[in-house]
């Protein structure tokens, strides 16, 4: 039995000594070391927060999240897809804010890609005349604080257009006045169903004939114009069923003090994403030309001596191998947009900080929460943006080997 | 090994501070407030006769004179006032966060504020409402012709809330444009971006005597809340309360007993003047001021009847009158608690 005792001695002192030169392992203690940092943190997190709780508790300040439920009892200007009134709860409005912020934010991304592409190659042009002016373009508008610009324009739409009564009138159903643009709407009924479903079937067909013609062109080199299929499957199908089909649409009409009927968008939201989409395309523009200048010129020298146009090199050759060095700056410039819409405060478009930091915040005073709601929603916008390109950035490299 | 105990000491000693400071926090802004020998007031960005500030930025006001009345009873000076300007949404993050020692900026007493955000007021010093600033091109009388009109309002206000209730009550519909300051408000509604401006009564005068054109806007006769404005401070500081409170009393008291602040120091033989003056009596001690404190007040700020004159009065370009703002024994509804 005294044997047992000793090998059970003898694996004691085999694990210590185990243990220590374990401890000794610079991998293991690298590990070691990270879930202690990771422990500490949370520590300290847990005693920030639980502090805070104490401190919110000993003020009377109300806490929890049951405010989202309440009736909000203030209205919104601008709201897409929503319905929502004072009667909604602050929850509503809540989301109207997101939706809000991600309305202006495509938009402003949408439009600060084109105009940044474009002015990206004007400044590399061997034309003197757009060379300089694109310069001028991104010298001037990346200079002045995005504020001050979102101010600037604001203040030129407020008093350039004119009032609802004298709105520019384009053929009695768009108007354009300094409150907004006013739109007719299409009537949701079964008759505009099949407007929808023509114009589906009118893409799905276009892209079923372009990617034969691709396929074609791949084998046998030859190009088809795609064009008038395009026209005629997703433009004029979807015309000819709506005249055909007696689908209605509303519009908007001057009643009172204001257009009804329709719908609109808010001189603020143009003001808005107008600002955005300059100043964000100053830095695409940019990132397009170090992109541009980052491939080697005998790519373009090779492209050319096969015979293909300045215009077809650009697009096929430079391009696509400039957009993989431009678009992570890019992906920043568009998380950067998205987090500048919230200057929209100054102009009251109702984007998600001016509705939710701003006047349920005020009308709650539960800052904690209603601020990291909030964030929550900035960091989830920003991860996915960052998501969706790195996914493109993925299929732009280099494929093969 | 040896940075790693370092570094878990400093955590635990951070991590106990952390609890120990939970735990004997007890406020005393009054203390705060004499060690650094000036009051830090919150008021408004800019609202003629309530708190704005001149060209060479003295700040001037019936609100701003709550903040000189107790700095006087603090501090002994009237002037030892730093003014922080904030707009109706920084204003009440401003006080809870101890960045502000006082917030007085016409701000409504309603019972969600006074009970949910960890602050309370301290009184009212003007009892106001909320009406509308109208173009006077659209030939509007009455906000009952206003359905479907578009307003400009500030954020975080009781006027976006009111306006809201009162149109759906009478089941009119409207649109509201919401800015941050009163500036951009007023620019809103001068560009034409809306037909009509809402905001407390108080402020509509001086806000269209303002106006590019002052004769181009009316204001429309009907009010349609009740705005009791008044001082607010933070929860967790009662004496802090007393003192801003009873500084405001005692402003309307000296009107009351009919003193001013040229008058303040004559001998009189009345025990409730006596009280006031700092001669009689021990008023002061349980709000841990000195004797004086009132007396300063009422001599360096002056009772409330001379601030509305000074600032709001119909001498002055915001003419309003007294109306329900006057002493309760001269039909009005002002009234401060007994002084003994
Ligand atoms: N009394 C109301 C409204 C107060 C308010 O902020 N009114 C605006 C009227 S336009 C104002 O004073 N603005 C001045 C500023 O933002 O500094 C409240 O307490 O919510």
């Amino acid at each position: 039995m005294a044997n047992s005792w000793v090998s059970h001695f003898f694996i004691k002192f085999f694990m210590f000594t185990k243990l220590k030169s374990l401890l000794y392992n610079n991998e293991v203690r690298a590990v070691l070391f990270q879930i202690l940092a990771v422990v500490v943190i949370a520590y300290f997190a847990y005693q920030a927060f639980d502090n805070m709780m104490l401190n919110i508790e000993q003020r009377g300040i109300r806490s929890g999240f049951g405010f989202l439920n309440n009736e909000s009892g203030f209205a919104v200007n601008d709201s897409f897809f929503l319905e929502y009134s004072p009667a909604s709860t602050n929850l509503q409005a809540f989301y109207v804010g997101i939706v809000n912020t991600l309305i202006v934010s495509i938009t402003g991304i949408f439009f600060a890609s084109i105009i940044g592409l474009v002015v990206g190659i004007a400044r590399l042009s061997n034309n003197y005349l757009i060379k300089k002016m694109a310069t001028a373009y991104i010298e001037i508008f990346r200079n002045i604080p995005i504020l001050l610009q979102i101010l600037f324009w604001y203040s030129i739409a407020l008093n350039a257009f004119p009032s609802p009564r004298n709105s520019i009138n384009f053929f009695d159903s768009v108007f354009l006045n300094s409150r907004g643009l006013y739109l007719p709407k299409p009537i949701m009924d079964g008759d505009f169903y099949f407007v929808i479903a023509s114009f589906v079937i009118g893409v799905i067909g276009y892209i079923f004939i372009k990617k034969r013609s691709d396929k074609k062109h791949d084998e046998t080199g030859i190009v088809t114009n795609t064009i008038p299929y395009f026209l005629g499957l997703v433009v004029f199908l979807p015309m000819v069923v709506y005249f055909a089909s007696g689908a209605q649409l509303d519009y908007p009409a001057l009643k009172g003090f204001n257009f009804k009927g329709g719908t609109d968008l808010s001189i603020e939201f143009f003001a808005l994403a107008f600002s955005l989409s300059i100043y964000t395309a100053t830095y695409i523009a940019e990132a397009i030309r170090s992109g541009v200048e980052s491939v080697d010129k005998g790519q373009k020298e090779a492209a050319a001596a096969l015979g293909l146009k300045n215009t077809r090199i650009m697009r096929l050759i430079i391009l696509p191998q400039a957009l993989r060095v431009a678009i992570p700056p890019i992906i920043n410039q568009y998380l950067n947009l998205t987090k500048n819409s919230s200057l929209a405060t100054a102009v009251g478009y109702s984007e998600l900080v001016t509705i939710f930091s701003g006047t349920v915040l005020n009308v709650i005073g539960q800052a904690i929460e209603i601020i990291i709601l909030t964030m929550l929603v900035y960091l989830t916008i920003s991860l996915v943006i960052s998501l969706i390109l790195n996914i493109f950035n993925k299929k732009m490299q280099i494929k093969g080997g | 090994m040896n940075r790693l105990l370092k570094m878990s000491a400093v955590s635990l000693l951070t991590i106990g501070s952390f609890s120990v400071q939970a735990g004997i926090f007890h406020a005393d802004t009054l203390k705060d407030v004499q060690a650094k020998g000036s009051l830090t007031c919150g008021v408004s960005t800019g609202t003629p006769g309530f708190s704005s500030p001149d060209a060479s930025g003295n700040w001037s006001g019936v609100d701003v004179d709550v903040c000189r009345a107790v700095a006087a009873a603090t501090l002994g000076d009237a002037n030892k006032v730093k003014f922080v300007p904030l707009t109706a949404k920084e204003r009440f993050v401003a006080l809870s966060s101890g960045e502000i020692d006082m917030l007085s900026r016409n701000t409504t007493w309603t019972h969600t504020r006074d009970t949910s955000l960890g602050l309370t007021f301290a009184g009212v010093n003007y009892y106001d409402g909320q009406g509308f600033l109208v173009k006077k091109s659209l030939g509007v009388n009455d906000v009952s012709e206003l359905d479907g009109a578009t307003f400009c309002i500030q954020a975080g206000t009781t006027t976006e809330l009111n306006l809201a209730d009162y149109f759906r009550a009478n089941k009119m519909n409207f649109k509201a444009v919401t800015y941050d300051t009163s500036a951009q408000t007023k620019g809103g509604f001068e560009a034409g971006r809306c037909d009509a401006l809402t905001s407390d009564v108080s402020q509509l005068a001086g806000l269209r005597s303002t106006l590019k054109d002052p004769s181009s806007a009316v204001v429309l006769g009907n009010v349609i809340s009740k705005e009791p404005l008044g001082p607010v401070v933070r929860k967790d500081d009662n004496k802090w309360l007393n003192i801003v409170r009873w500084s405001l009393n005692a402003m309307i008291e000296a009107e009351e007993l009919g003193i001013t602040s040229a008058t303040i120091d004559n001998a009189s033989t009345s025990p409730g003047v006596q009280r006031l003056q700092g001669k009689s009596g021990k008023l002061n001690e349980s709000l841990g001021l000195d004797k004086d404190w009132s007396r300063n007040i009422i001599a360096q700020v002056g009772n409330y009847g001379e601030s509305f004159e000074r600032n709001i009065g119909m001498s002055t370009p915001i003419q309003l009158p007294r109306g329900v703002n006057q002493l309760w024994i001269k039909g009005g509804i002002l009234y401060a608690p007994a002084f003994r």
